[in-house]
């Protein structure tokens, strides 16, 4: 997902298609915000303020939606986001210490971005693999029977295959 | 000899464990050979030995297990060399996972290739759809279901041809039928693999219910966690439009019917009905007041019948089959089968589907094959954040939703973790309020303050700063949270804490009293300390220690200091001779 930082008319440009596409339509908000998310990688305050005047919806209803729902970011991410599973399953096989692990390795706290913008990390409630515990999704790869050891060469692969 | 069908297990489960490099060596094996052939299928719920390949020729089957490139080649080369994990999985008493299930839910599960309608068909699919538009009337739908005795499986338990019965007569020019996918509880994973691996089963049961309730617009409701069931649905949808089971005059009826999908943004919340149709409608996912219920107000403030993934997947069978058949399994008032996700300290983990009224006993030793490394089984948490943890001493509970429910846990979605003696059951309840309390919307200020508080209290007794008094501040936050919360969320989120305190209040007051956590979980609460008798000097645990709290000479009886310990265990896993022990 490309993350990527515009000037105002930049921004405008890219977002017009969306506007078109969604303009009028009725439960729209968190389609509209995803592809705008898509697009240019996160929710930037210049892009909210720029859809509320051209679709005539008010800014605090964008703003109460994108800080609503997990999936939205109002800042950008990493190239790659890597979500931990916290979950119940994952919690009793041990993955408070894998999270540990990778924020020590990434010196970063869950909910940020390294230094170099390569990872993101997340901390999330269960991806469904609960059985493989514990689990974390790297993009849309989801990796199982993690230690701590092992999430830490899985994200190292990645570094190495960019 | 007949045709070789080789099937793999490439849901998102069998990814996780590889199932994709297999996929792959088998496809380069199998190319230009016309005797093979290669299958993508959902998940049988084997999941503990994950990647999974079954093969199948002169209607017998084998399942076989750990599944690496190189085993793909020897399963094609000389079969005979492996051992399958299962043989013959429609009907194989000797099979012990699979012999005690009864599977209506997953009955195509990791037997049918999802992407493909022909073989959901093949299995007797959408016959039950034809037969409700040909033969039978939206009361005798209805009734059916009623009769069926299914409640609905996303955890309140209610009578689903009730329900349907409302929908049908609410007054409105267009109703909508909403499959709630948004599968938040943790710990839980049956809707994934029906949605991953038999998406036409839902698509069914959903048009069933629209030609039952009189609704032209269905609505799949999933959580963006699930890329790949909202590929596969995305697939089922337009082959069922394709193939005339979705879309106008459906089969030379009068009846039309279409579905699309809605992708949740990540709000547990929004898995609660009325949340959900906020979320649908575009708005924050906060919950309502009832009534009005969604029969009479949901969507865009049409009547809507709002159903479990796995209730809907149940009704084309019930159709098919008959009430009766349907009834003929589970209790007086919990009819039919539940799915489980059994995870946790299971040897066996997966999903299973038994028939309600079997004792917890059955499927977590029986089916489940026990805890894992053979140590002491302490609870079973059930229903999620919502529940609570069943102790040893009620194992022989049986599963359905009256006594679980007496428990002080509830049957919720059917998520089951299963917890050994190296659980520390305050954490366990910590664990679950941290995440009550983030997912809670903020309306009513006892959900909103009143988590956070007994958040509060239990990380303190986990960091050993608790007091006596905290226990009794508990009990009483607990009845009060319940009361002052307008939704499921906060009306059931003091239960973890309740069942715990109930059960295990022993172990809260070891970590409040005596200063120990007797899991050894509680980094607070715990030393780790190297044995200088036994200690080689090896420098193997130093080196291992991510935050260099370890000293010592090589050679010589090496040192922990523990304020810069930080718990992580690395050192006792690189220890070659036990030297470091934990208290
Ligand atoms: C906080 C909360 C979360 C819920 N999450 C889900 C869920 O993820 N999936 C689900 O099917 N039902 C969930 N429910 C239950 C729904 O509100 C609703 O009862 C259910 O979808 C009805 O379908 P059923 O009658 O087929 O069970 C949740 C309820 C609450 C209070
Ligand atoms: S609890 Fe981690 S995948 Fe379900």
């Amino acid at each position: 997902m490309p993350t990527l930082v515009m000037e105002k008319p930049e921004l405008e440009e890219a977002l017009r298609p969306i506007i078109e596409r969604f303009k009028g339509g009725k439960g729209i908000t968190i389609p509209l915000l995803a592809a705008v998310q898509e697009k240019i990688g996160y929710l930037s305050s210049d892009s909210l303020d720029f859809l509320s005047k051209e679709m005539d919806i008010p800014a605090a209803e964008l703003f109460g939606v994108a800080t609503f729902y997990a999936m939205f970011r109002l800042q950008p991410q990493g190239k790659h986001v890597v979500r931990l599973c916290r979950g119940t399953a994952c919690h009793v096989q041990g993955s408070l210490r894998v999270g540990e692990m990778l924020q020590r390795h990434l010196e970063i706290e869950e909910g940020q971005t390294t230094q170099d913008r390569l990872f993101t990390l997340q901390f999330v409630a269960c991806l469904g693999c609960c059985s493989l515990a514990p689990v974390m999704m790297v993009d849309d790869e989801v990796h199982g029977r993690l230690t701590p050891e092992k999430a830490v060469e899985i994200l190292e692969s990645y570094r190495k295959a960019d | 000899m007949s045709k070789i069908i080789v099937k793999v297990g490439m849901s998102s489960c069998g990814i996780a464990a590889g199932a994709g490099p297999v996929y792959e060596k088998l496809e380069t094996l199998v190319k230009g050979r016309e005797d093979v052939e290669l299958k993508k299928v959902g998940c049988i719920g084997l999941c503990f030995h994950e990647p999974l390949v079954e093969i199948e020729q002169d209607g017998k089957s084998s399942v076989y297990g750990e599944m690496t490139p190189e085993k793909a080649e020897t399963l094609l080369a000389e079969r005979t060399s492996l051992t399958p994990v299962l043989s013959q999985i429609q009907d194989a008493p000797e099979n012990h996972m699979m012999g005690k299930q009864v599977r209506i839910v997953l009955r195509n599960c990791g037997l049918i290739d999802p992407q493909k309608i022909e073989e959901y068909e093949q299995r007797g699919g959408y016959a039950s759809l034809r037969k409700s538009l040909l033969e039978l009337s939206q009361d005798q739908v209805i009734d059916e279901v009623l009769k069926s005795g299914l409640r609905g499986r996303g955890g309140a338990g209610f009578p689903t041809g009730m329900k349907w019965r409302f929908a049908h007569d609410a007054k409105g020019d267009s109703k909508y039928v909403v499959c709630n996918a948004d599968e938040g509880d943790p710990g839980a994973f049956m809707d994934r693999s029906v949605l991953e691996g038999d998406p036409h089963s839902i698509i069914e049961g959903m048009a069933i219910c629209g030609y039952a309730i009189g609704a032209s617009q269905g609505i799949i409701y999933c959580r963006a966690e699930y890329p790949l069931a909202i590929k596969h649905i995305n697939k089922a949808l337009e082959q069922a439009r394709e193939k005339g089971y979705l879309g106008q005059k459906i089969l030379g009826t009068g009846f039309s019917f279409d579905i699309y999908i809605k992708e949740g943004a990540g709000a547990f919340v929004c898995g609660e009905e009325t949340a959900l149709i906020a979320s649908i409608e575009g708005k924050r996912g906060m919950p309502r007041p009832r009534p009005p219920f969604p029969a009479h107000k949901g969507v865009f403030g049409k009547p809507t019948n709002i159903n479990n993934v796995e209730t809907l997947a149940n009704i084309p069978w019930i159709i098919a089959n008959g009430h009766a058949a349907f009834a003929q399994y589970g209790t007086e008032k919990s009819k039919g089968t539940k799915v489980f996700a059994l995870a946790g300290k299971i040897k066996k983990g997966g999903l299973v589907e038994v028939p309600m009224g079997m004792p917890l006993r059955d499927v977590i030793y029986t089916i489940g094959g026990g805890i894992q490394d053979d140590k002491a089984f302490k609870a079973v948490q059930m229903g999620g954040p919502s529940g609570g943890c069943i102790p040893a001493s009620l194992i022989d509970t049986p599963v359905d939703y009256e006594s679980i429910t007496a428990t002080g846990a509830i049957m919720g979605s059917g998520g089951m973790v299963v917890m050994d003696e190296g659980t520390c059951i305050v954490d366990v309840a910590r664990f679950f309020l941290s995440f009550t309390q983030k997912e809670s919307c903020g309306k009513c200020p006892f959900c909103r303050i009143g988590t956070k508080r007994m958040l509060e209290i239990l990380t303190r007794i986990c960091e050993g700063k608790g007091k006596m008094e905290d226990l009794e501040t508990l009990k009483e936050l607990a009845p009060q949270i319940k009361d002052g919360s307008l939704c499921g969320l906060g009306q059931t989120a003091p239960n973890p804490v309740l069942t715990t305190l109930k059960y295990f209040e022993d172990e809260y007051l070891a970590h409040i009293r005596d200063g120990k956590c007797p899991a050894k979980v509680c980094s607070a609460l715990i030393h780790y300390s190297i044995d200088p008798a036994k200690c080689i000097g090896c420098t193997k645990c130093a080196r291992a220690c991510p935050v260099s709290a370890i000293t010592g000479e090589i050679k010589k009886p090496h040192f922990i200091n523990d304020d810069v310990c930080i718990r992580c265990g690395q050192c006792m896993k690189a220890c070659p001779v036990s030297a470091i022990s934990v208290e």
